[in-house]
């Protein structure tokens, strides 16, 4: 086992994480970058390293714009460990990890954390079915390995990254059977009254605007407004059933994919024990942090999703912004360098957030799908369904934590991952209470799986 | 070893997406392509793999659903190692991959155990 010191250690290496190295190697620190992949980028950017020309063409031209980035940073004398999966930060600043079957610890005077969002879970009937996948994870294929659906494929729910991934597909020449969109008319009716903020960010708007022109002029059939939504099959997913317009619909398909919304990262964020606050708008957690991006866990920062959804652009200033805070911290920046600095980061982080709160009203994900009917699974690793929880709530149970002991909800390899933001929303909602009232599932390292062998070969 | 191709890779067989060779890995025993620096997980799902492990709870199956390592549905057993993730791992040459059924086995741990106990006596 190595021991080393470095003054900034940063996990994660997508936007946030390479752009903190960045600015933070340029002032002079000793900056070690940790990432599980084998390559920076993050999952926005992932594989851009290496990707073939061919692809970048395809997947368009912001995942392209990762490229300048990555490149700054492999050129920013900031260390990057790949392979490394981080298992526990302490509030020390020790960040413990595993590379290659032994375990390491890096000793940092400050922690950057930048381990941006997960999907949101979707928790329908027949979620866990082979062949039901997120969004995500379909573009993930796509950016990493060239893989795609092999027949016409169902994309379901809403948001930005269902859209782009269906323009993707059509470049790609995928056939996309359907795209099944619930966001419906109260959504558009909502996210009015946030359009001047939508107007403000009019680029993100007409680049939305553009990827549905190019689904609807390939001739990709749309419903809108669905509801009642269910994956179908025995050994996997066979058909997707919704209704739309007060019709049933039924729609074969092997490959379904599904996606409302991002949300942040907060596993280390937790197992620190810093203080969270539940977001109503992106209804999700987010970790409490001040303007530098500072927990109130001294010494350790976020940046990037991991705070709050704010896209790739605002995660980059929002780690530009970190590694000043952290710099200062250490003392290697005046309070008026680090203020200086910090101004025009501000001002483009100003721009690249005021598109959210239209995006987060019409993107809302729906009740239905966040807080399920009684025979769908919720816990994916242990199968615990949502009607044993709400009996769980029956019998007197209070919050998450009480849900694992009532029924091992949470226990499985997961750690929560899966079902933990639909354990709060349900329970809140069985006891009449908010999510912030109810908590969310207590965190401990390990947070990534780390065999005994491995672990007894620490020292 | 139920199989149902859902996916497919863009590029065909013959070429490797980055230019790199075609690693030969394994999976219950069937072999199978795939281009180096691919996750295990994308390698078996671009060869028609549709179930990866079956769950201890109820022996249901389940395949990749995040493919980013947060859902932990694409445990298999890697060159004898059981709940390795394999969309973290990369394809390696002659890798053994399996099926992981229900609870990950303790046969190891067990034969450990044994030998040991030979050796009190």
């Amino acid at each position: 086992m190595s021991n080393e010191r470095c003054d900034i250690a940063i996990v994660g290496a997508g936007p946030a994480g390479m752009s903190a190295a960045i600015v933070a190697a340029r002032l002079g620190a000793s900056v070690v970058v940790l990432d599980e992949q084998r390559g920076a980028g993050g999952q926005i950017y992932r594989a851009i390293t290496d990707a073939p020309a061919r692809r970048v063409d395809l997947l368009g031209p912001d995942y392209a714009a990762g490229r300048s980035l990555a490149d700054a940073f492999a050129a920013s004398g900031a260390r990057h460990l790949t392979n490394a999966a981080v298992w526990q930060v302490t509030p020390e600043g020790a960040v413990h990890y595993l590379r290659d079957g032994a375990t390491s610890t890096l000793q940092a005077g400050r922690v950057v954390l930048c381990s941006g969002a997960m999907e949101r879970p979707f928790p329908i009937p027949g979620w866990t079915l082979p062949g039901v996948l997120t969004a995500g994870a379909a573009q993930i294929l796509l950016k990493s390995a060239d893989v795609v659906p092999a027949e016409p494929v169902v994309l379901a729910g809403c948001g930005p990254l269902l859209y782009l991934l269906g323009w993707q597909y059509v470049r790609a020449g995928v056939p996309i059977r359907a795209l099944v969109d619930t966001t419906s008319m109260e959504d558009y009716r909502r996210a009015l009254s946030h359009l001047g903020g939508a107007l403000a960010g009019w680029r993100y708007l007409k680049k939305g605007l553009s990827l549905m022109r190019v689904l609807k002029r390939a001739g990709v059939p749309f419903h809108t407004g669905a509801e009642n939504l269910a994956a179908e099959g025995d050994d996997g997913v066979e058909a997707l059933r919704f209704t739309a317009g007060g019709k049933a619909h039924r729609i074969e398909t092997s490959t379904l994919l599904l996606h409302h919304g991002v949300v942040p990262n907060t596993q280390f964020t937790w197992s620190l024990r810093a203080g969270h606050t539940w977001d109503d708008a992106q209804l999700c957690w987010r970790p409490e942090a001040d303007a530098w991006g500072a927990l109130d866990v001294p010494g350790i920062h976020v940046a990037g999703d991991g705070l709050g959804i704010g896209g790739a652009l605002a995660a980059a200033q929002q780690g530009e912004l970190a590694a000043l805070g952290a710099m200062h911290g250490l003392g290697r920046i005046t309070t008026a360098e680090r203020d200086k600095l910090a101004e025009p980061l501000r001002a483009a982080l100003r721009e690249h957030l005021r598109i959210r709160p239209f995006l987060d009203a019409l993107y809302r994900p729906k009740k239905a799908n966040r807080i399920p009917a009684d025979d769908v699974i919720v816990c994916r690793c242990e199968e615990v369904a949502a009607g044993a929880i709400r009996h769980f709530v029956a019998l007197g149970c209070d919050g998450p934590n009480q849900a694992k002991a009532f029924g091992r909800c949470g226990m499985g390899p997961c750690q929560g991952r899966q079902c933990g933001l639909t354990v709060t929303e349900l329970i809140a909602d069985a006891r009449g209470v908010t999510p912030a009232e109810v908590g969310y599932y207590r965190i401990r390292p390990p947070i990534k799986p780390i065999s005994l062998g491995e672990l007894a070969g620490a020292e | 070893m139920p199989t149902n191709v859902r996916f497919r890779s863009l590029v065909p067989a013959d070429a490797s997406p980055r230019g790199e060779p075609m690693v030969n890995l394994f999976f219950d025993g069937r072999g199978l392509q795939a281009p180096a620096g691919c996750s295990v997980a994308a390698a078996l799902l671009a060869n028609g793999v549709s179930t990866f492990r079956t769950t201890p709870v109820s022996g249901a199956p389940r395949a990749p659903y995040c493919m980013m390592g947060a859902c932990f549905d694409c445990l298999v057993d890697i060159d004898g190692q059981p709940n390795r993730q394999s969309c973290l791992v990369a394809v390696a040459e002659g890798m053994q991959v399996k099926t992981q059924a229900g609870l990950r086995s303790f046969d190891g741990a067990d034969a450990v155990i044994a030998e040991e106990a030979a050796h009190v006596e």
